[in-house]
């Protein structure tokens, strides 16, 4: 394993050396020591090797991941795993706003509450999120799945396109053409496995209520010619 | 952008400390905001004094005989305490109103950055590092502070526009965001009789506390009626004589996290402004609410 802290060691030169690692890496095991709230940590990793990063962390954490597993024993900065494109990316804090923004694939974990913003514009990452989640997630998401095991803040899923939101606990309100929908057999499916991916057992998928589209804003409608 | 960092002591033990507490949080704010820096800091009243913090662009001309100018203006017997650009006045407080008058109409060169039983206001265009040793607050002491760097956007590059902003007896505030209606609401505040110093949106929302506060408000109340009352993007820090307040708009896209302890609250705009102080790994820390107020007193 690699034990690498930041203490002593740049951040650029951790960054670098992880840019370094490709497919098939020698060094399959990583560490960060003391991040100490420092950005853009293990951003834009292209390897499937797995960076622990032992504390807290600031702005951009594991943005642009792809196929590394990395996990931040502590809570994360905004934009935690923004823009991922494969691989998986853990919380075991809280998150600050806009995690998982634009991702387009793989999966977060976040084992505390997420703020604002979680999620927006995502194309395709699935978010797992344990505690609450807060207002204006699922901005404008248009594919994957965000799952929310306790609540959501205001206007969930406002100008949704086709990402699948699952809440369990309360939504304070739903965003513009996003509304609740049919739980059907596949969303179960779907859902149970994420909830077992994310190694959250005793969950049951029937516990959560679907949100989506509700597929009025998607194309120009003349009667509200008026509103512009 | 803008960095702001702030500590409200509750346990007394770490008041001799607060200077170099505060100095290392702000130091991790340089990246946020390096065009200026300030700080109010919150040391002990003496009875019957006011402090009256004043800023000279050339100190050593207008504070070399300033208390006995005062003395033979107002009657009043002022000590001085100058360090750099800034000096503290410390007058009798039936006499505090006649001092700042007579240092408006009589010394122009000088300008009030704050006034009262506790605070000292100190701001500076610079990096922020260079702004605090400065003023040396690493050997500055008291019960609480806030501190800002600053990356100009709603107004020049000066000392005035700067933060904190002090606009009522030992109040501050500062600010990270932009307000769009400031305009409008300096406007009624000063047909309301209150005074501005420059065109700065951050003054407006210091004002508008303070305006608020003179109707009887206590700063918790002042802050939520700040909700409906100021549009734009804002995360407030705000200090009374015993009060420590936060609150951030609606919206809430500037950043924030809390830390709280049985010795300590703490602010700052990123975790690494929090990162140096005392049992910060056993502290309670969270990302305050968007438009819910917080604030301690003691």
């Amino acid at each position: 394993m690699r034990t690498i802290d930041l203490a002593t060691t740049p951040l650029r030169a951790l960054n670098e050396d992880l840019h370094r690692q490709k497919d098939g890496a020698n060094e399959a095991k990583w560490e960060v020591l003391n991040p100490r709230g420092a950005h853009a940590v293990a951003a834009g990793v292209d390897a499937p090797i797995s960076v622990d990063v032992k504390g807290s962390v600031g702005y951009y954490c594991a943005g642009m991941n792809k196929k590394a597993a990395i996990t931040v024993h502590g809570s994360a900065g905004p934009g935690v795993a923004e823009n991922m494109m494969s691989g998986k990316v853990v919380i075991k804090g809280d998150a600050s706003q806009y995690a998982g923004a634009t991702g387009r694939g793989g999966l977060l974990v976040i084992e505390g509450n997420a703020s604002s913003r979680c999620g927006i514009s995502m194309k395709g990452i699935d978010i797992i999120v344990k505690g609450n989640i807060g207002h204006m997630s699922a901005f404008m998401a248009q594919s994957g799945s965000l799952v929310v095991l306790g609540d959501a803040g205001d206007a969930l899923g406002d100008s949704i396109y086709e990402a699948k939101l699952f809440v369990r606990g309360k939504v304070k309100s739903l965003g513009a053409d996003c509304i609740e929908k049919e739980m059907r057999p596949e969303h179960h499916e779907a859902l149970g496995k994420l909830l077992e991916q994310a190694g959250f057992t005793g969950v049951k998928s029937s516990e959560f209520k679907r949100y989506g589209s509700a597929r009025k804003l998607y194309n120009f409608n003349i009667d509200n010619a008026d509103a512009y | 952008m803008c960095g702001i960092v702030g500590l409200f002591l509750k346990d007394k033990k770490l008041e001799p400390q607060l200077g170099a507490m505060l100095s290392t949080m702000l130091g991790t704010m340089c990246e946020r905001g390096p065009d200026s820096a300030g700080f109010a800091i919150y040391g002990d009243a003496h009875k019957g004094k006011t402090k009256i913090t004043v800023q000279s662009a050339t100190p050593s001309a207008d504070f070399a005989n300033l208390t006995s100018l005062i003395k033979s203006e107002t009657g009043a017997a002022a000590e001085i305490a100058v360090k750099s650009t800034h000096a503290v006045l410390t007058v009798p407080s039936d006499k505090a109103d006649a001092v700042c008058e007579a240092i408006r109409a009589k010394h122009p060169s000088i300008r009030i950055m704050g006034v009262g039983e506790n605070i000292e206001i100190y701001k500076e265009v610079g990096y922020p590092t260079d702004v605090a040793k400065q003023f040396d607050l690493v050997h500055m002491t008291g019960s609480h502070a806030i501190g800002h760097t600053r990356m100009a956007t709603e107004s020049a590059v000066t000392t005035l526009g700067a933060h904190p902003f002090s606009t009522g007896p030992d109040q501050c505030l500062v600010h990270n965001g932009s307000l769009s209606n400031h305009n409008s609401v300096r406007r009624l505040l000063k047909r309301d009789g209150m005074t501005f110093e420059t065109e700065n949106d951050t003054e407006v929302a210091a004002a508008y506390l303070t305006w608020r506060m003179k109707q009887g408000l206590n700063l918790g109340d002042a802050l939520n009626k700040s909700l409906d009352d100021l549009d734009g993007f804002f995360n407030f820090v705000v200090g009374t004589k015993n009060g420590f307040g936060v609150i951030r708009d609606p919206i809430a896209c500037k950043p924030a996290v809390m830390a709280e302890t049985d010795e300590y609250v703490a602010f700052g705009s990123e975790y690494r402004a929090l990162v140096n102080l005392p049992g910060i790994d056993k502290a309670r820390v969270w990302e305050p609410e968007p438009a819910t107020v917080y604030f301690w007193e003691r």
